[in-house]
């Protein structure tokens, strides 16, 4: 079953009112049933080849990144000073801390996962990029969170990073060594900056797929073979391979 | 992208399926993570090492302070020398021809013989001794004032940093002056004082006292003791043995090779290079050439090998 027939599932049958109504509501309901059906945003099945532990990674990375923003969430609670004089408080530091740390190892890995399988193919450009474009984004929450910690790493931090923001005149508007800018960018802007990245890579991943496997082309396919999906015969393969890998 | 290959690439579903439950992995892993998180933070906790204000500053490398506060008076620190975003001492670093700094200007003006030393000194309750000291400097030339300052850090280099070593001469009201803001940095409130300099109560920016620190060596050399200076791979470290941020090691690594680490633009020609690295990255998928790298690195061919086992069972290549 193709994906487009599993989000057909969710049309409404014959039986049913077709969604006629009018109005700007009506018209977003019916285009989010029609981009995001809920057969394909919960699937139940997946494709046949998605078998390996490297897809672990990216829903790992997701489960890291909620354990990052609620250990934050925690920590803003009774704010930014508190975890230096609470045990508590330590303790809720340090599980942000690792948590960020598993959230990139996590994300590098999903990363170059992806890159292997030249999962921008088949319209997943888009997916990629948004992919990317959070990776850089976290590496930028993470930055302001180091400057945010208020001890001699974020003050070290502070002063070396002014230098590299100020020699292409980014520094004029953010600085490293205004704490409240730091903390706002960290706790704020960045957050939900990632955060929605995050939220639209997954749509995109769920409403494209699991993109397909690369074609083997060591063997030449066997006479008679039935041509299976995901392989490329012998005549096709020369022209193919300038276009196998585009978005 | 042609249409071609659009219709090449085949329906993820048209390879069969198999029974998923994406909420229940999504559970699992969730919880997982969480435990391996608290395991982590429970077993290796986290670095805090104190931070470095200007007291302990002073009380611990007097010298040291001195030797800054003067730079700052007479304009020869790093802070007085650097050019925009804080004065006009210089151009900026630039990336070829492009000065981005200088373009932006000044936006956060800084005369550090003001706002490090005259205007702190001013805002204390000082002895009469001391008020008239500063302003004895206050309303001398430029060229006095720059022979006394020039004076005293020849006499104090002599002297090894040590102002009750250094020998008689003409150095105006300076040594009284240095004397009065050394006291008033080990009392503490310096620290107070160039964070409230802009009149407001509230406040959460730290730019004068980090930058009168900066301007010392003994910041640096504190670093320089938990691997953090920019010789060691700086910024990705953190103090002690921790992991800091080791997704930095790309953009540390320029640092540390030529014509980096010796350009006097290198911090513009690093910003330049990831740019470019940066955006290759993002736009991968655009790209003839990087986006065939996967096709001849066999990785994929572990990745979907359970695929390719049961393609060959059934006859496919």
């Amino acid at each position: 079953m193709s994906v487009r027939e599993r989000a057909d599932l969710v049309q409404p049958d014959e039986s049913a009112e077709p969604d006629e109504a009018a109005g700007w509501t009506a018209a977003v309901r019916r285009r989010l049933v029609r981009e995001l059906p809920p057969d394909t945003m919960l699937p139940d099945t997946q494709p046949r080849y998605v078998a390996s532990w490297i897809y672990v990674f990216g829903v790992l990375t997701l489960a890291a990144f909620l354990v990052v923003l609620g250990s934050g969430a925690v920590l803003a609670i009774q704010g930014p000073s508190w975890w230096h004089t609470s045990d508590i408080g330590h303790f809720f530091n340090s599980l942000h801390l690792w948590s960020v740390e598993l959230f990139m190892a996590f994300m590098v890995i999903h990363l170059w996962g992806k890159f292997f399988m030249a999962a921008w193919r088949g319209r997943r450009a888009l997916t990629w990029i948004t992919g990317a474009v959070a990776f850089l984004g976290s590496i930028g929450t993470a930055f302001t969170g180091y400057l945010a910690q208020q001890n001699l790493d974020s003050q070290w931090i502070a002063v070396q990073s002014k230098d590299a923001l100020n020699a292409v005149g980014i520094g004029a508007y953010f600085s490293p060594m205004n704490f409240g800018q730091m903390l706002m960018w960290h706790i704020v802007l960045l957050p939900a900056f990632v955060g929605i990245l995050v939220v639209l890579h997954i749509l995109m991943v769920r409403r494209r797929g699991v993109v397909p496997p690369l074609p083997l082309r060591d063997r030449p396919a066997q006479a008679g073979a039935e041509a299976e999906p995901g392989t490329v015969s012998e005549a096709g393969q020369e022209a193919e391979a300038e276009t196998e890998e585009q978005p | 992208m042609s249409r071609r290959s659009r219709a090449a690439e085949p329906d993820p579903y048209s390879f069969g399926s198999r029974p998923y439950d994406l909420v229940k992995e999504f559970t699992v892993a969730l919880v997982a993570v969480l435990a391996l998180s608290i395991a982590l933070a429970a077993v290796f906790s986290s670095p805090d090492k104190r931070p470095v204000t200007i007291a302990t500053w002073a009380k611990a490398d007097s010298a040291d302070f001195t030797a800054t506060a003067l730079a700052e008076l007479d304009g020869t620190s790093g802070t007085a020398q650097y050019g925009p975003p804080y004065n006009n001492a210089s151009e900026g670093q630039k990336l070829g021809p492009v000065g981005l700094a200088n373009l932006v200007g000044v936006t956060k003006p800084i005369d550090t013989a003001q706002d490090f030393v005259i205007r702190p000194l001013l805002s204390a309750a000082q002895t009469a001794i001391v008020s008239s000291a500063v302003a004895r400097y206050a309303t001398a030339s430029g060229a006095q004032q720059s022979t006394w300052t020039g004076n005293y850090s020849n006499a104090l280099d002599k002297a090894n940093g040590d102002p009750a070593k250094i020998a008689a001469g003409d150095y105006g009201p300076v040594p009284t002056m240095l004397t009065a803001l050394l006291a008033q940095a080990r009392a503490g409130s310096l620290d107070g004082q160039l964070l409230t300099e802009s009149g407001a109560f509230y406040q959460t920016d730290y730019t004068l006292p980090l930058l009168f620190l900066a301007d010392g060596s003994y910041l640096a050399d504190l670093a320089g003791q938990d691997h953090l200076a920019g010789t060691q791979w700086g910024m990705m470290n953190e103090t002690g043995n921790y992991p800091g941020q080791a997704w930095l090691w790309l953009y540390t690594f320029w640092y540390q090779i030529s014509p980096y680490n010796n350009s006097d633009n290198g911090d513009a020609l690093v910003w330049g290079t990831m740019a470019v690295l940066s955006l290759a990255f993002v736009f991968l998928p655009f790209i003839p050439g990087l986006r065939s790298i996967p096709r001849y690195i066999p990785v994929y061919r572990l990745i979907w090998r359970e695929h390719y086992r049961e393609l060959r069972a059934r006859g496919g290549t």
